[in-house]
């Protein structure tokens, strides 16, 4: 088999649902032993195939597939109002203990936006799994050479800025420049922002000088970064990232951390054994080589943490993320 | 550098008999999920990503080139025969191509959808192959400011084309547009009703398959006990001459159309289906078929959405800019063997490329050769007795929306949605205008918005560049004539009466 069983399951059912249903209609389930590699669980993702939660959950799921962790796991794309959809079907899902979701910072604005009443912190933390570091990017001849030049004429006029991001309001892209603004002494109503669907058309607005500065995770920019056609003057973690030469912002003098975090979550209810035992097979997947691989291949760092230390940080986000919001007019 | 010796080299080796496994494995695979509305190359890609860990690189990237091009043909094949769009691209298809079919020229429809996706695959990859290693950065210059422009004169040349009734034809656009403020893409919820599933918008191919499939299905049904049973004739199974003499105008004419939208970072493969149908149904020697059935309508736009398909790889592979959803999942895969798309990328890796380039030429062959002696067998689909027939295309229908983002909530809007496609058979509205409203209306907003934030409100942005300035003086240009005419009827008009009078 060239690929694992879950996809090939996801397309096959999708090209002939109808011989699938007939099939699955005639044998129906069943259900091993309750060992764990025979255990069967569903993953939920917020976004569509081929997305950042897409990406990351499918390769979580593969790993507890192949290691034996698990036994299959059944992948359904909630798509909905940036993932607000999926989160209120967590919510709903009250004690389901075979139910894991993937979701990240996006998932914490767009309940905001979309004046949902779900909250990420009504639901049972699993584990936090990957991070991915924000930029500030400019085209090779912009006037900005470090993050003072830029702070000072931001400063300056805040509103002659223009700044452009991969994600609509409520997401990575667009908090980062507002958290950046309101870090820097800059009312965040005055940035100027303006929201690209995704990398792409970001990346040509930045070509084309259309933008002053770019906000976005680094990994779609890779090749305009190595062949110099884009520069970043710095990074959004705690930490500067080994593939790309820049300061961060708190070497630079701004007191800023920002990351666009990943994570898993359960539905609310569920009881501390059954959550224990969802943690240990989290826990149990980051462990293995398989996992650090797929990290490196995708570009993402490590940032795991679980159960109630995730629980801490998931509410300081939300209320984090909810002040910023509220600031702007968007909560 | 001689890009045709280049080339000359990559066929030779993408024609290892295992790299043509996986051209046609792409092909078929694209062709089957283009056939699937709501399925699109896209999302097929995501799904077999997961390849790019197993399969060598050139492989890989053959395969997905295949799916690609598959997927643009797809589409055409349910829109002629089942009036069920697969893809946004070839809702236009669907306007002459399945009049073509009812009137027992489904094999010539599909026939000249191959040929054209054959002509204008094979003309945009060797435009590609010529220049995507030169190409300077002209296409990211393109700002906002110019594609306002551009859809601006989009939605003009519609307007003028509405058909016999303006007043029906504007009906029809301004509900396109209304159906296309649905969602919070503004940041405000606008016509969402408070209901989360309408907060991303309606997608295009459910309103297109509503309109198109489940409207004439429930309009059929309706008149089913009282119409005569019509047998539909089955015809010639290949093009005659005069079908080859109408079509490889078109076919010329949408390659034109459809290359530049492809390689423009926002121009997409809808505009230039509209263009295409637009300007065949002006330059055609036999304007009364439009609407009836006629060849260049299908000939035009099915050429204009392949050839955007070979647009699209030239920013991808020039300056790594992915324009559509496929080439961004094709870059992605890209960048997983370490391949980074971008100015070195025919140094660094340049008999990979010519590989891939090559590979297209290949896929297009296959698709010719798959598919068109396929033509009158699918014809012969149309000879199922209508009420199975009805049944096939609206399971079909409503499995496509279903499997859009797997909500029933779609299917629900489906029906919705084909109620009103119902009712506007009954009162005579055109179909065309409201799908291009649900296209272009968000489109030319967002751009809108996009331009005025990124000059501060001055509205003079709009104006200050150069595709922007030719677009609005094409414009003027068209209103002015047509302002003439009507002027000249009137007097015409009021001559003739003042005659009858005398």
């Amino acid at each position: 088999m060239m690929f694992s069983r879950h996809r090939t399951r996801g397309l096959l059912a999708l090209v002939v649902a109808l011989v699938v249903s007939l099939v699955a209609a005639g044998c129906g389930v069943t259900r091993g032993e309750d060992s764990p590699d025979n255990r069967r669980l569903r993953m939920m993702i917020p976004n569509s195939p081929g997305g950042g939660y897409d990406l990351t959950g499918r390769a979580a799921a593969k790993v507890m597939e192949d290691q034996d962790i698990t036994g299959r796991f059944e992948i359904t794309n909630v798509i909905g109002a940036s993932g607000t959809v999926a989160m209120q079907r967590l919510l709903n899902e009250r004690g389901a203990d075979d139910l894991l979701m993937l979701m990240g910072l996006g998932v914490v604005g767009a309940t905001y936006t979309n004046d949902s009443r779900a909250r990420v912190s009504d639901a049972t933390p699993i584990a936090s799994v990957v991070e991915e570091q924000e930029g500030l990017l400019v085209p090779a001849d912009s006037p900005f050479e470090t993050v003072d030049d830029l702070v000072e004429a931001w400063k300056d006029d805040p509103r002659s800025i223009r700044v452009g991001g991969g994600s609509s309001p409520g997401g990575p892209d667009h908090l980062f420049p507002m958290q950046l603004a309101q870090a820097i002494g800059i009312d965040p109503t005055d940035v100027n922002y303006i929201s690209y669907d995704g990398g792409g058309p970001l990346t040509s607005a930045l070509l084309g000088s259309k933008i002053d500065v770019g906000t976005s995770g680094l990994g779609e920019f890779a090749g305009q970064i190595e062949d110099g056609s884009l520069r970043v003057l710095a990074v959004s973690g705690a930490e500067r990232l080994d593939t790309v030469d820049a300061p961060t912002l708190t070497e630079s003098g701004v007191d800023l951390v920002f990351t666009n975090w990943r994570g898993i979550l359960a539905p609310p209810d569920i009881s501390e054994a059954e959550r224990d035992d969802l943690i240990e097979l989290v826990t149990r997947m980051h462990a293995t080589d398989e996992w650090k691989d797929a990290l490196r291949r995708n570009g993402w760092s490590d940032n795991f943490a679980t159960g109630d230390e995730f629980g801490r940080f998931l509410r300081e986000q939300d209320e984090r993320v909810a002040s910023t919001l509220k600031e702007l007019g968007l909560a | 550098m001689d890009s045709l010796g280049l080339l000359a080299d990559g066929l030779a080796s993408a024609a290892t008999p295992q790299n043509l496994l996986y051209a046609v494995l792409g092909v078929l695979l694209g062709t089957l999920v283009g056939v699937l509305p709501g399925i699109g190359p896209a999302m097929t890609l995501a799904l077999l990503f997961p390849i790019t860990y197993a399969v060598p690189v050139d492989s890989a990237l053959i395969m997905f080139a295949g799916i690609y091009y598959g997927g643009m043909y797809g589409g055409s094949t349910t829109s002629i025969l089942l009036n069920t769009p697969g893809e946004s691209s070839s809702v236009v298809t669907a306007i002459e191509g399945n009049k073509m079919a009812k009137a027992g020229r489904a094999s010539q429809a599909l026939a000249t959808a191959a040929i054209g996706s054959f002509v204008a695959g094979t003309i945009g990859t060797l435009l590609l192959v010529l220049l995507a290693p030169t190409v300077s950065e002209w296409v990211v210059e393109l700002g906002a400011p110019s594609y306002v422009a551009i859809l601006l004169l989009a939605l003009l040349a519609v307007s003028a084309a509405l058909g016999a009734s303006k007043l029906r034809g504007f009906i029809s656009l301004f509900l396109g547009l209304t159906i296309g403020l649905v969602g919070t893409s503004t940041g405000q919820a606008r016509l969402t009703f408070d209901q989360p599933l309408l907060a991303d918008g309606i997608d295009v191919v459910i309103v297109a398959v509503a309109i198109f499939a489940i409207g004439e299905a429930l309009w059929v049904a309706a008149h089913l006990r009282r119409a005569p049973l019509e047998i539909t004739p089955v015809g010639q199974p290949w093009m005659s001459r005069s079908d080859w003499g109408r079509s490889w105008k078109p076919w010329l004419r949408g390659t034109a159309y459809g290359f530049p939208f492809g390689a423009m970072p926002a121009g997409g493969a809808e505009v230039p289906t509209f263009l295409s149908y637009l300007t065949e149904k002006r330059l055609s020697k036999h304007p009364e078929e439009f609407g009836k059935g006629a060849i260049e309508g299908v000939a035009g736009p099915e050429a204009a959405n392949n050839a955007s398909a070979a647009g699209t790889l030239v920013p991808l592979l020039a300056i790594g800019i992915p324009t559509t959803a496929t080439a961004a999942i094709i870059l992605d895969a890209m960048r997983s063997y370490g391949i980074q798309p971008g100015p070195q990328l025919f140094d660094n890796n340049g008999a990979l490329v010519w590989t891939l380039l090559a590979s297209l030429f290949i896929a297009n062959t296959l698709l010719l050769v798959l598919n068109l002696p396929l033509a009158p067998v699918w014809a012969k689909l149309l000879r199922i007795p209508r009420p199975y027939l009805y049944a096939g295309i609206l399971f079909f229908a409503a499995l496509g929306s279903y499997s859009i983002s797997f909500e029933p909530f779609d299917l629900l809007l489906l029906i919705v949605l084909g109620l009103l496609g119902l009712a506007m058979r009954r009162f005579g509205l055109p179909v065309l205008p409201l799908i291009v409203g649900v296209i272009l209306g968000p489109d030319l907003e967002g751009k809108l918005t996009e331009a005025l934030a990124l000059s501060g409100g001055d509205v003079s942005t709009l104006w200050s560049e150069p595709v922007a300035v030719v677009c609005y003086v094409v414009l003027a240009g068209i209103l002015a004539v047509l302002a003439v005419n009507a002027v000249r009827r009137r007097r015409s008009a009021t001559s003739t009466d003042q005659e009858v009078a005398a």
